[in-house]
């Protein structure tokens, strides 16, 4: 088990009684990347609200693993704590709250989390520095509130920016492309790559071909009505690309 | 299928759920202070009105001042165009004097009783003065009289004028007398004519020609005793070419019976003078069903008597079972400008209305108005403002922006914005915004690793930055944790 970061099995999970994942088995081991395609309206958002505890989402059945970790145990914060990253398809405003106290707030909660003393003014405005030119953040971004009046790309970069600074051991991009022009996609795209290490693992949620152009995965599962009916290695992202997911819906309905 | 998972992710779902765990505030100041005091009898007429005054050893235009504003609110009855539901006051059931026993007017503080030291001590206002703050200049008030004002001699040098009202009476007659009621006359309202009859102490300052006060001038209102109110009387004086800052914090031990605080605070400022007042208001707030706390009926009042003259009102208000307050401006002089900034917080079963009057008389007087509106459990929130252009006054400008943030689905936020403009050359400006914290925000601060109690208190000080950022740095963090502790409970 010990090279399992997590390890979702027979997951079930909805929203306001509507079962939306009904079952959902996966795992990622650390240094990969795992890409989770799918059309609208499979339940790929929805994985990730769950993995990362969602309140608006009611888990009903199912286990998930993290390093030896009962996930679905924790409450959201102490999920961020062990290592899990949401970077969220839709980044929300906090007007007022200054990037610097915002991030500054969430790295010494960890801190505390793991008994160690908040670190000093200097210290995390050093760490700051250092990780916005990971994702080529501006340093204005410093003293602007949490995602306010940002661009969709400066959300983005935003999003792995904070990835960035908290190092997590499993990161969830939801849907991390869309929004994005062919510049931003890069940076961003780069960003995570950069970040990338024997250590942790990414999982990225998408339903276009082209961000998997910049990210490549290890493994590509298709998720469709609330279940991952089908994995394979890169490859399968292209035939995708090509052949659409007919002949996989084909495939599941007749079954 | 376990019980617990299931928990894990609906905990919070609704705001419904989570205002439920309301545990109430922690309320740090509540303790109560055992110190002999000198109360009178409970009740209210022409005698205790006199009482009052001989008791301080008043000239008799004051005792004269006094009779006829008590025969005045003899004939008034308590307003009701307010959005408050207010039980009914039996004024025959308080007292309206209470003074920690002392020997006359201490010479030094070896002879201020060391309870009252402690008191203000735990307060965090240290009266010594070595180790009194050093920019701060303090005059400590406990329920009826002022105890100590720190750092007299040196603002003296300047001819700056800080000491209690009483003292000012003696020691300055013509300067009380010459501006005492200009602003807030004691028909000006129910609680105003009440104030005027008998009140008891409060800070009296004058701040001469063309000086700057070097420090902030700063008075601390405490109640202790049971079964009394507060009727304090602040009178600011600001002369031409002149600058202060002025800061007022509140306090009272938590009790089950209401305790009424009734205060006036006038401002005079004359020519290119300017007044900035800052008011941390943190009376006890009763408990988390309601029960106890002060009932806060203040009028507060500038007068911009000069030409280019400035009074800036910021005022965080989170105690206060009730509390009804509208900080004005009166802007007479030629280009005066009128600042109000306001936070007001109100959790479990708190009221306030409170908001400002900006009265335009002069030609291009300029007034803005911003007011943070924050309401939790089953509190009720109302911004009141008035913006009113006379015939004459041309060139004048107003903005007001007015937000409200909602914590609960139980909470109520209400505006009443009143603009009578009579000039046609007058912009007047008025924006106003309603929102919530909502479970997304929650949850983005959540999956960052910050726990929803600090999520609510970085995202409600965000909120409120705009008007936190004019408190003067000694009181803004202190400002920044009461809003903390104001709504700890109160999501999550």
């Amino acid at each position: 088990m010990e090279d399992i970061l997590l390890k979702v099995d027979n997951l079930h999970a909805g929203i306001e009684g509507k079962e939306i994942l009904k079952g959902i088995n996966l795992t990622v081991r650390p240094g990969e990347v795992g890409a989770i395609v799918g059309q609208t309206g499979c339940g790929k958002s929805t994985v990730s609200g769950v993995v990362a505890g969602d309140p608006k989402f009611t888990v009903t059945g199912g286990s998930a693993d993290f390093h030896g970790v009962d996930l679905l145990a924790l409450s959201p914060e102490d999920r961020s704590h062990e290592g899990l990253f949401l970077s969220f398809q839709y980044p929300v405003e906090i007007p007022g709250v200054s990037m610097v106290n915002f991030m500054r707030a969430a790295v010494n909660a960890k801190r505390k989390y793991f008994n160690e003393p908040a670190l000093s003014a200097g210290d995390f405005l050093k760490l700051m520095r250092q990780k916005r030119e990971i994702v080529e953040l501006d340093n204005k971004l410093a003293s602007r509130s949490v995602n306010e009046g940002f661009s969709g790309g400066e959300k983005k970069r935003n999003e792995i920016f904070q990835m960035a600074v908290l190092e997590p051991r499993l990161s969830i991009l939801d849907e991390t492309d869309s929004g994005l022009d062919i510049d931003a996609l890069r940076i961003v795209a780069g960003g995570v790559n950069r970040l990338k290490t024997e250590r942790n693992a990414t999982i990225v949620i998408t339903h276009y071909q082209r961000l998997l152009d910049y990210i490549k995965p290890d493994f590509v599962h298709i998720l469709y009505k609330g279940r991952i009916v089908y994995s394979g290695g890169p490859e399968l992202a292209l035939e995708l690309e090509e052949k659409g997911y007919d002949w996989i819906k084909q495939q599941v309905d007749n079954q | 299928m376990s019980q617990d998972k299931d928990t894990s992710n609906k905990r919070e779902t609704g705001s419904d759920d989570v205002i439920r765990d309301v545990t109430g505030s922690e309320y740090k100041y509540g303790f109560v202070s055992d110190i002999d005091s000198d109360i009178i009898e409970r009740g209210l007429n022409e005698d205790v009105v006199r009482l009052i005054s001989k008791k301080k050893g008043e000239p008799d235009w004051l005792l004269d001042f006094r009779l006829k504003a008590f025969r005045y609110w003899e004939t008034l009855k308590m307003p009701t165009w307010a959005h408050l539901d207010i039980p009914p006051i039996d004024y025959q059931a308080i007292s309206y004097y209470a003074a920690p026993k002392k020997k006359e007017s201490p010479k030094s503080l070896d002879e201020v009783d060391p309870q009252l030291l402690d008191t203000f001590n735990r307060l965090g206002i240290p009266l010594e003065e070595q180790k009194a703050l050093s920019g701060m200049a303090v005059d400590a008030v406990m329920d009826s009289v002022s105890v100590k004002t720190t750092h007299r001699e040196k603002l003296a040098e300047l001819g700056i004028i800080f000491c209690s009202f009483s003292e000012a009476v003696k020691d300055y007659p013509d300067l009380v007398r010459k501006y005492l009621g200009k602003v807030v006359s004691y028909r000006d309202n129910f609680f105003a004519a009440l104030n005027s009859a008998v009140f008891s102490d409060g800070s009296f300052v004058y701040i001469p020609k063309g000086v700057r006060c070097p420090m902030e001038l700063s008075t601390y209102f405490r109640i202790n005793a049971s079964g009394t109110g507060q009727f304090e009387r602040t009178l600011i004086v600001a002369d031409d070419d002149s600058y202060v800052s002025y800061l007022e914090g509140c306090t009272a031990p938590m009790r089950d019976e209401n305790q009424l605080h009734a205060a006036i605070v006038e401002i005079i400022v004359e020519e290119r003078a300017e007044v900035k007042y800052s008011t941390v208001q943190n009376w006890y707030a009763g408990d988390k069903d309601g029960k106890g706390g002060v009932y806060n009926f203040v009028t507060k009042r500038g007068l911009c008597r000069g030409d280019f003259s400035k009074i800036s009102w910021t005022q965080v208000e989170t105690g206060s079972a009730i509390t009804w307050k509208y900080p004005g401006c009166i802007l007479a002089g030629e280009g005066s400008v009128g600042e109000f900034y306001s936070v007001a917080v109100t959790n479990n079963y708190q009221q306030a209305d409170t908001g400002t009057k900006m009265i335009h008389i002069g030609k291009n007087s300029r007034s803005t108005i911003v007011s943070k509106g924050i309401s939790a459990g089953h509190s009720q929130n109302s911004y009141r403002g008035l913006v009113s252009v006379a015939p004459d006054a041309s060139g004048v400008r107003n903005y007001t922006q007015c937000d409200s943030l909602l914590l609960s689905s139980t909470c109520g936020a209400h505006t009443f914005p009143y603009i009578d403009v009579k000039n046609d050359t007058a912009i007047v400006e008025h924006e106003a915004t309603t929102s919530k914290i909502s479970e997304d925000q929650l949850f983005y601060c959540n999956q960052r690793g910050i726990p929803t109690e600090e999520a609510v208190a970085l995202i409600v000080n965000g909120y409120a930055k705009e008007v936190m950022n004019k408190l003067p740095m000694e009181f803004a963090v202190e400002a920044q944790k009461l809003l903390s502790i104001t709504l700890e409970g109160s999501v999550g």
